[in-house]
């Protein structure tokens, strides 16, 4: 029971980021219809948003402390983050320790941006060609952009801390009157897990509530109608695809601190990602939720000893398995809707 | 000649003499010269050139005939290079039976993922492709590599072992992939004239041979009713099925086609440096042959080719280049001129060729969806028109035609 509860946790935090990634893809292909290759790119821009913002706030001069010596007993130079001096020590410290929330704020906007530009800049001259183009330019463009995050960051994993009070596991079994030591789980995963949900039920509450979500779900069923009455759909679908962008970006955001962004990271996320849509449903909201969080608890399930024991390297594959099985059994994934991308 | 117009004809001589000339006419700058840097003519690049051009042909027929965009070629190259290596350690180091078995072990994985892949279309076929070659790769790296059933020897790569078995490996024969006794590695004719020194290279000419014939093969399948229906799918599918005809076992046919394409390309790989590695299979690598297809024209004959050479060979030189070389270029400049340029180059050569080849490949999906087949025909319109009168012509071009309707 422990063992089991164990590994459907372990399956959240990378089923959270698989869910996060595959929503913003199927917003984009649902409104759009398009298919983004660039969004795992998105994906690790946010990371990186979460390491500039970290860099920034950590930026600090020098000054020279009498009292101690370094090794060759000249003043050690200590370093102050600039953060430190203008707001006192416990403060400064504080904001430096916080800094992957805080970059939270400043990847919305950036990552908003970005997605409009994208959207206004290449993809708007896409939709009249075919899918194949879309495909290629969007894999282009995620060439460039890793390379170019590669360019200013390096090729090597960064670092990213999570705040210190947020650091550590906690042992969940006591809380849910288990024995004690019996499911250690660390908190930041958690924080991931409640962040992720918290954004996925946001973009649903927003398209449900809301006259602007109203609009463009009325244009996702049939977009020409919803052009005809009067309302510029094209202008709310951009701004759709912005949303779509800012949740990759949130997603990487604060995935920074249990993976090391590196450059490629984002084009091993967008691989199963694209998996993960399929198997939700083209086209699904829902859909692609559910895929993501299940795939991330199978994957969890498959890296069990057991597992690996009994068929050798299953971890590997366990997820491109299931989605051929899927596809040959129900070729429009667990939600799809009849008539989304048929043949 | 061989079944083909005159047209046809002429092509396939203009690229077998390209090929089979191609030491001395990739070697044009004298060995001292500052120039022999873009000198392409050694046995190791234009091997890769023409293998590479085999595989690019190969991923043409399915998706330059069909449309059918895989995004999993990388796996087939992958499996060819294994059983290639795999036929090294076991009989011997002669080529001809690792080619052949490449080629069929692709040919069948090409059946299997084909037959799969191909009950979808548009962008689940290619998704579907990818999640089969990231399978591969994800088998080949760490699944297929265990102390128990080491079939791919993981992450050091497949090669062979003095320990091996070779049965029919016996004294005389060289210790390197060799046909009959013929080294691949070695070189047959080393001329040198004045300046100038060429290199002409076994392993060199094999590729050469096996490329004119498949091209030979792709111009047959291009121009055969076979093709035509291949066509017919790419323009309307769904009009193809309400006439009566199955297109599957056409799609399948090119798929499985354009998969031993790529395990011929595998094999060769493996033939010209025994080492098979599971890096071959990743996505990046099945991106790859996407970009060279679509770089040279997706759907024309040379363009794989040419796209392949394409990429080959700047990836190559730009590598090479760095800021030493560029700051000889603009040496001519003013200091701070200099410095700038050199400072606005430098993202882009030496390890910063992937950043150029992805703006370059963008632009082309852009600008110029033909490739460079059809940048070259738009010249040479240009020019005709130029002669005949100027700016009408144009017009044509900046209202592109609808493209055709890729299955969806």
């Amino acid at each position: 029971m422990d063992a089991f509860l164990l590994q459907i946790l372990n399956g959240l935090d990378k089923g959270s980021a698989y869910a996060l990634i595959a929503l913003g893809l199927t917003l984009i292909f649902g409104t759009l219809g398009v298919v983004n290759f660039a969004h795992g790119a998105l994906f690790m821009i946010g990371a990186f948003c979460a390491v500039t913002v970290q860099r920034i706030l950590s930026l600090s001069y020098l000054t020279e402390d009498p009292t101690q010596k370094d090794f060759l007993g000249r003043p050690l130079q200590v370093a102050t983050p600039y953060v430190e001096s203008w707001f006192g020590t416990d403060i400064g410290s504080a904001i430096i320790s916080w800094s992957v929330p805080l970059a939270i704020l400043f990847t919305i906007p950036i990552m908003l941006a970005f997605g409009y530009a994208m959207e206004r800049g290449l993809i708007k001259y896409f939709y009249k060609r075919p899918h194949a183009d879309q495909i290629l330019v969007t894999f282009g463009l995620a060439i460039v952009l890793q390379e170019i995050i590669k360019l200013f960051f390096g090729a090597n994993p960064i670092q990213t801390p999570e705040p210190d009070a947020l650091r550590g596991s906690l042992d969940i079994g006591i809380l849910l009157g288990l024995d004690a030591n019996a499911i250690i789980y660390p908190i930041w995963r958690l924080v991931y897990f409640f962040f992720s949900v918290a954004i996925i039920g946001g973009i649903f509450a927003f398209l449900q509530f809301t006259t602007f979500g109203m609009v463009v779900r009325a244009g996702m069923a049939d977009r020409e109608t919803v052009g005809l009455l009067g309302i510029n759909i094209d202008r709310r679908f951009t701004i759709m695809f912005g949303i779509a962008a800012a949740v990759a970006g949130l997603a990487g955001v604060m995935y920074a601190p249990i993976n090391s962004p590196n450059y490629h990271m984002g084009m091993d996320f967008l691989v199963l990602s694209f998996v993960v849509v399929v198997v939700g449903g083209m086209g699904s909201l829902p859909g692609a939720v559910l895929a993501g969080f299940l795939l991330g608890i199978l994957e969890s399930f498959a890296s069990t000893t057991w597992a690996t024991t009994t068929i050798p390297g299953i971890n590997q594959i366990v997820i491109y398995l299931v989605a051929i099985i899927i596809l040959l059994t129900r070729p429009r994934g667990l939600m799809g809707r009849k008539g989304v991308m048929e043949d | 000649m061989f079944g083909l117009d005159s047209k046809d004809t002429k092509l396939l001589i203009v690229v077998a003499l390209l090929v089979i000339l191609a030491p001395f006419i990739l070697n044009p700058f004298p060995t001292d010269s500052a120039l022999a840097q873009f000198n392409a003519g050694y046995p190791d690049l234009m091997q890769r050139f023409v293998i590479f051009g085999i595989f690019a042909i190969g991923f043409n027929i399915l998706f330059g005939l069909t449309g059918y965009l895989s995004f999993g070629h990388a796996a087939f190259l992958g499996v060819g290079s294994y059983a290639a290596v795999w036929m090294f350690k076991l009989l011997s180091y002669n080529v001809i039976p690792a080619i052949a078995l490449s080629v069929i072990v692709a040919a069948l994985f090409s059946v299997l993922i084909g037959y799969i892949s191909l009950r979808r279309s548009g962008i689940y076929f290619s998704i579907l492709t990818l999640a089969f070659a990231q399978m591969s790769f994800a088998l080949a790296y760490s699944v297929l590599s265990n102390p128990k059933f080491n079939l791919t020897n993981g992450e050091t790569g497949l090669q062979v072992y003095p320990g091996d078995p070779q049965v029919l490996h016996h004294e005389g024969l060289p210790d390197v992939p060799h046909l009959f006794g013929i080294a691949m590695r070695d070189n047959f004719w080393e001329p040198v004239f004045g300046g100038w020194s060429f290199t002409f290279n076994n392993g060199y000419y094999l590729c050469a041979v096996l490329l004119i014939a498949v091209f030979y093969l792709s111009i047959r399948i291009f121009r055969s009713p076979f093709g035509m229906m291949l066509r017919a799918v790419k323009s309307n599918q769904q009009r193809m099925n309400y006439t009566g005809l199955n297109a599957r076992p056409y799609t399948l046919a090119a798929f499985v086609i354009s998969g031993m394409y790529a395990g011929l390309a595998g094999g060769l790989l493996a033939a010209m440096d025994p080492l098979a590695g599971a890096e071959r299979m990743q996505w990046t690598a099945s991106g790859e042959v996407v970009l060279m297809t679509i770089l040279g024209g997706a759907g024309t004959l040379i363009g794989p080719v040419l796209g392949a050479g394409f990429i080959k060979y700047f990836e190559n030189i730009f590598s090479k280049i760095n800021d030493n070389v560029l700051h000889q270029w603009f040496s001519f400049m003013p200091d701070g001129m200099e410095d700038f340029m050199v400072f606005v180059l430098h993202p882009f050569i030496g390890k910063g060729w992937h950043l150029t080849l992805g703006l370059l490949f963008m632009l082309v999906v852009i600008f110029l969806p033909g490739g460079l087949v059809e940048g070259g025909q738009r010249i040479a319109a240009l020019f005709r028109g130029g002669r005949k009168k100027r700016g009408g012509a144009e017009d044509g071009e900046h209202h592109p035609k609808p493209s055709p309707h890729v299955a969806e």
